[in-house]
């Protein structure tokens, strides 16, 4: 398929350029970039209106709830809500139901994906079998049939001596791993932040420590093994503080945080307030400023969605007893423009937080605008706005960060491989 | 920020319409709720401890957590209040079965059931009854989870306020498990709201919250130094639990540190309240001179307990009846 | 306005021949609060009774819980001595539609069953909604449309008409 965008500023490293521009894009491909393109005939020509052209955003944290019930969506409406949240490419998370396990699953999520997909998903697998943390996974197995990284699922190995043997099994054949830090018997059954909401709402808490530790744990453990290392989403800004150490003796660690804590602190579960149940749990401002800093300074590499939508009874309960994650992946682009709005984060940090830092940490090369690079694009129009509501969502989940209000940026087209896979409809949806 | 908690248990005129915590309920709502309790003893005076305020309303007992106590002297204030009751120990039954929290409650509205009291393990289990499954029914929070037990607290306080008259000027010390006990959560909010001088608790740090002062309390970890010039001393109960969660020793090391014996009693002000929720385990929170002694009001309680929760019922029962009226719009025809 | 103490006077005068007329041995006074237990007391002071006199205060049996919900201010009744077989002196400051009197005579017999109610008002207004009726009344007044009487006590006892402001 050949079609054109014209009047675009490309966004390289962050940065829009100065100049608008057209992009010509040939079977997958951006065949040529800059101005006078409008001789060859093409099957589509788009106004880009001096919108951002950005290189397809990546989310390495997109829980996607296939295999598994109906409740909560499918491959097809979550790839669709992240293709209009700007993202070309998602990673899925390991905690379907049957668990990512084996190659099985995998080929299956695949081709599901293949089939029914609207943007690129990479499968990570399992760390252990079943996720419950006491024997290895079929590692290479699961590698060989499309997995990109091993994940714990946010759920704790048994002990710390499985987790050794499971990193240093993955070192041999040099597979990441995705690693959510929390120490299973701190956490104990916490459901917020240990902290003076937790304490007045009586809700049983899930201190720093149990992630601080943890983070310590993985780090230590991944400087002995030699394991390919990627830590969060993280949610203490101290926890911050032991990734800057250990990058800057030259650890060769990641690490990523979720969108909902650049956004939302523990406030937003006064009232019980169930929709902001979250795992991590939401912290305090200081730690939501530092994770901000995090992202800034580069520490912090990726800014993921966290993306884990749920039907309505999930949240229907007494707050210890909802299901914890929020519906991100449509609104995480324009949750971090707010963010850039506010004065808390600078548009090239956000940016590449969602661009080449995920790449980087995938091992893959950084995506760019350029002639001959792959087409996975957004177009984004950064001055138009949006407003999230329960009827006009595409994820299944209703569950969002920011409801019934206006969000900044707009993302006008999201193509993968070369092929438009979202369109913004101009009804003000 | 606690206005959810407020906005959520008054109507639009400040009447009670659900008794879900003691935050965000202001002075004169708590004393209005000790005044009308006090009428309430009135009527257990009388030959018939009946008045006819909740003719023909139906109360269901919920609780999702077994207490023949707390559950007993609910049904009775129902009943003086002259409702019909219903008692409902769904522990076990429909949760089993996997029907929702949700679920087993719109079923019972559809019976036409006016107030639910419920109790349940966890916290805020109530609010979200009231939020978001029968916002028209009235709930009573009769304990949940570690948050609050709010008709405990204020039957505490009638009990304080019968001994001590004021509330102003005096200093109440709570002992022991303060972090597991939604009872002292809502004593600690009921006394800085009706204004003593000052709350204490005096516990080892495994059995105080992470931050005592967002609840409004000054920590102790000795009797000595915490009873010094104490007023009410509110001794709590200490769960078997507690030794197996590996945050105390035992019993006898607990009793030693900080159980009231005589002794330890004479640190406080001379005339000093003793109080307890009970059950009491005597000889573990408490010595049974002191538990049976002149400055102990710990029996004697079930009367304000009665008389505290006919209030409360009362005043919510009315308060949605009222919502009622100004939903639609018309007043019923002069009776 | 006419003047209270000759209300009071006529009100004695006429109990005193409804004590003699029924043969009522003894009586004991309960007023209705507020007012009502201040005329209560008046007339128990000039009819020389022993007993003193009991207060009832009915906020637990008003007929509109359904309506208003609870009054804000209610203090616990006091009745000083048995109701059961007693012949009781029932007094309150005003009567109108009659469902005060309905609930005091509802609680009085929650408290034990009295052998005769004697029922004493100050002032009659008619507007009567129940068949309830004084035995004794010192004065019958009609108010208009935005009018209402009051009883200002307790130390020299007046009784004023207000208008009532706008709602």
């Amino acid at each position: 398929m050949k079609w054109r965008v014209d009047n675009v500023h490309p966004v390289i490293d962050g940065e829009p350029a100065v100049e608008a521009t057209s992009a010509l894009v040939v079977d997958g491909r951006i065949a040529a970039l800059g101005a006078g393109l409008s001789g060859e005939r093409v099957e589509r020509e788009v106004d880009g209106a001096g919108q951002w052209l950005l290189p397809g955003l990546i989310d390495l944290n997109c829980h996607l709830p296939e295999p598994g019930s109906d409740r909560g969506g499918s491959i097809e409406s979550e790839t669709r809500a992240a293709a209009r949240g700007g993202f070309t490419t998602v990673c899925t998370t390991p905690d379907t139901s049957p668990v990512n396990d084996s190659s099985a699953v995998t080929h299956l999520i695949r081709d599901v994906a293949e089939r029914n997909g609207h943007t690129r998903v990479l499968p990570v697998g399992a760390l252990t079998r079943g996720l419950e943390g006491e024997r290895l996974s079929d590692m290479a197995g699961l590698t060989r049939a499309g997995c990109v990284a091993l994940g714990n699922g946010g759920h704790a190995t048994a002990s710390s001596r499985v987790l050794r043997r499971c990193m240093a099994y993955a070192h041999t054949f040099d597979i990441r791993l995705f690693l959510q830090p929390e120490n299973a018997s701190l956490a104990s059954d916490g459901c917020a932040h240990d902290g003076l909401v937790a304490a007045r709402l009586g809700l049983p808490g899930i201190p720093e420590v149990a992630e601080t530790t943890a983070v310590n744990e993985l780090l230590m453990l991944a400087e002995e093994t030699g394991a390919n290392l990627h830590i969060g989403p993280l949610s203490c800004a101290r926890s911050v503080t032991l990734v800057r150490a250990a990058k800057e003796a030259g650890h060769s660690v990641t690490a990523e945080v979720g969108i909902a804590h650049l956004v939302a602190t523990e406030a937003a579960i006064e009232g019980y307030n169930g929709t902001f149940h979250s795992r991590p749990p939401l912290r305090t401002e200081a730690d939501r400023r530092a994770l901000l800093e995090g992202v800034e300074s580069g520490v912090i590499d990726a800014i993921v969605s966290q993306h884990r939508p749920s039907d309505k009874a999930a949240k229907l309960a007494p707050f210890p007893e909802t299901q914890p994650g929020l519906s991100t992946v449509e609104s995480t682009l324009s949750l971090g423009l707010e963010r850039v709005a506010a004065g808390e984060l600078s548009r090239g940090a956000l940016l590449r937080a969602l661009t080449s830092g995920p790449a980087r940490v995938l091992g893959l090369d950084a995506p760019t605008i350029a002639e001959d690079s792959v087409a996975d694009l957004t177009l984004v129009a950064p001055e138009q706005h949006w407003m999230p509501a329960v009827g006009s969502l595409y994820s299944a989940g209703p569950h969002l960060p920011v409801m019934e209000r206006e969000l900044p940026g707009v993302v006008m087209l999201t193509a993968v491989d070369g092929r438009i896979r979202h369109e913004h409809e101009g009804d003000g949806s | 920020m606690p206005e959810t908690s407020r906005d959520l248990q008054l109507t639009a005129d400040g009447e009670l319409r659900h008794f879900l915590a003691i935050e965000g309920l202001d002075q004169a709502l708590l004393t209005r709720i000790l005044d009308t309790a006090d009428s309430f003893i009135e009527v257990g005076e009388r030959t018939i401890k009946k008045v006819p305020l909740l003719r023909g309303r139906t109360v269901v007992n919920l609780f999702f957590e077994p207490s023949t106590r707390t559950r007993s002297t609910f049904e009775l204030a129902a009943k003086r209040l002259s409702a019909d009751v219903l008692n409902l120990d769904i522990g076990t039954s429909a949760t089993s079965k996997g029907e929702s929290l949700s679920d087993t409650l719109l079923n019972l509205r559809a019976m036409a059931s006016d107030m639910f009291v419920m109790r349940h393990s966890q916290s805020g289990a109530p609010h979200f009854v009231a939020q978001s499954v029968t916002p028209d029914v009235a709930i009573i929070n009769a304990g949940d989870g570690r948050h609050e037990h709010p008709t405990q607290a204020m039957l505490d306080m009638l009990t304080i306020r019968q001994h001590m008259k004021t509330f102003s000027g005096l200093r109440v010390a709570i002992v022991g498990d303060v972090q597991h006990s939604r009872v002292a959560r809502s004593q600690i909010r009921a006394l800085n709201t009706l204004g003593v001088d000052e709350v204490r608790l005096i516990a080892p740090d495994t059995l105080l919250p992470h931050e005592p002062e967002a609840l409004g309390a000054r920590v102790f970890h000795r009797m000595e130094e915490g009873l010094r010039n104490v007023d009410v001393i509110i001794m709590l109960r200490l769960q078997h639990e507690r030794m197996e969660g590996a945050l105390l020793p035992s019993e006898s090391e607990f009793y030693r540190m900080y159980g009231l014996t005589r002794e330890k009693l004479a640190y406080a002000n001379p005339g000093a309240l003793v109080m307890h929720p009970g059950p009491i385990n005597r000889g573990v929170e408490i010595e049974s001179a002191v538990a049976d002694g002149p400055q102990s009001v710990i029996l004697g309680q079930v009367t304000n307990g009665i008389a505290v929760r006919m209030a409360v019922m009362s005043m919510s029962m009315g308060g949605q009846l009222n919502e009622r009226q100004s939903a639609t719009g018309e007043g019923v025809a002069s009776t | 306005m006419q003047d209270i103490e000759q209300l009071l006077d006529r009100m004695t005068d006429d109990l005193r021949e409804h004590i003699n007329a029924r043969g009522l041995s003894s009586l004991c006074p309960v007023g209705i609060r507020t007012g009502g237990v201040w005329v209560a007391q008046a007339l128990r002071e000039r009819l020389g009774i022993q007993a003193e006199c009991g207060e009832l205060d009915i906020t637990f049996y008003r007929d509109d819980f359904s309506r208003i919900g609870l009054h804000p201010r209610v203090s616990p009744s006091r009745l000083p001595f048995e109701t059961e077989g007693q012949h009781l002196l029932l007094v309150d400051d005003v009567i109108m539609s009659g469902r005060t009197i309905r609930a005091a005579m509802n609680e009085l017999f929650d408290y034990g069953r009295p052998e005769s109610i004697t029922l004493a008002a100050l002032v009659d207004l008619g507007r009567r909604e129940l068949p309830i009726q004084p035995d004794v009344t010192g004065t019958h007044e009609t108010l208009g449309p935005r009018q209402r009487i009051k009883l200002r006590g307790p130390e020299s006892l007046e009784l004023a008409v207000e208008e009532v402001p706008d709602a």
